[in-house]
């Protein structure tokens, strides 16, 4: 069976988490090898789900931590 | 890993419960950023959700010798984070219908994303940059409740999808649709002004961005 792109698409995020069963894994990667539309969208949405990641997208509010302990201190 | 982790927070737990109540700090500070971004997820208000996760930390101490230890800490925490939440928010008078409202999970994840024909990797170096960083935020602000929740907790807190499962209260089905549908939102908002932040490629001079 030959996957069609908004096939794949429906699927992107199960194969970033590797979520998807090895037949269909082995239909995708075979669309990704002639697709460049969809290796493009594949690439595009792990590489946003990498820089989420990062800690410095998402920063705590400053003294956060300090005064958490802190209230914990007057409490224990 | 997780093996060691928890007994290492069974031996912590048991050493405060029997009096050495200061390693209460080291118990819990590992899960203060979960703690937080859950909350703000849930309230939507950084100084609130700082406040919940006072009162959170607070309980579960309190609370801390009901701890069974056939659920992993960190969610035993962020369980009471949530009905934390979920008391502050029924006082307010918010119903939370939306988020509790799996129907619309029925369809499938439909959706066109970004067209790209090529796509260059944008490495996490250029989040030294703050526009990137803004946009990415911007992005996650925009997306509707019940997808922004999802993201906040498995892609920027990267707990697994269990874990986001049971924080949140829903099926692991809905977080991974749910899921599904926010990263093809987001590649679709963010993609074409990322390219911008790609690496220029050496020796290309018509300056395709």
């Amino acid at each position: 069976m030959r996957i069609d792109c908004k096939h794949v698409w429906q699927h992107i995020s199960a194969y970033i988490e590797g979520d998807v069963d090895a037949v269909l894994r082995a239909e995708i990667d075979k669309h990704l090898e002639t697709c460049e539309i969809c290796s493009a969208v594949l690439d595009s949405t792990r590489n946003v789900v990498i820089l989420l990641a990062d800690d410095r997208v998402f920063e705590l509010p400053v003294g956060f931590s300090q005064r958490l302990h802190e209230r914990i201190d007057r409490v224990i | 890993m997780q093996g060691v982790d928890s007994e290492l927070e069974a031996e912590c737990i048991r050493r405060i419960l029997a009096g050495e109540k200061h390693l209460f700090h080291d118990l819990i500070r590992p899960c203060e950023r979960s703690i937080y971004i859950l909350l703000f997820s849930l309230l939507k208000n950084e100084a609130e959700a700082e406040d919940a996760a006072q009162e959170t930390a607070i309980k579960v101490y309190l609370n801390l010798r009901h701890f069974r230890g056939d659920a992993r800490f960190r969610t035993w925490v962020l369980s009471i984070a949530r009905n934390e939440a979920l008391g502050r928010l029924r006082k307010q008078g918010i119903r939370r219908e939306e988020s509790l409202d799996a129907a619309s999970d029925d369809q499938t994840g439909d959706y066109t994303p970004a067209i790209l024909t090529s796509w260059r990797e944008v490495p996490t170096e250029a989040l030294e940059q703050k526009e990137l960083g803004a946009i990415l935020r911007k992005a996650i602000e925009g997306l509707p409740e019940i997808y922004r929740n999802i993201v906040l907790l498995r892609d920027i807190e990267e707990m697994d999808i269990r874990e986001t499962a049971a924080a949140l209260g829903i099926s692991e089905g809905a977080v991974k649709v749910r899921l599904h549908r926010a990263r093809g939102m987001l590649q679709k908002e963010l993609a074409p002004q990322l390219k911008a932040f790609a690496p220029k490629r050496k020796g290309l001079f018509w300056g395709r961005a």
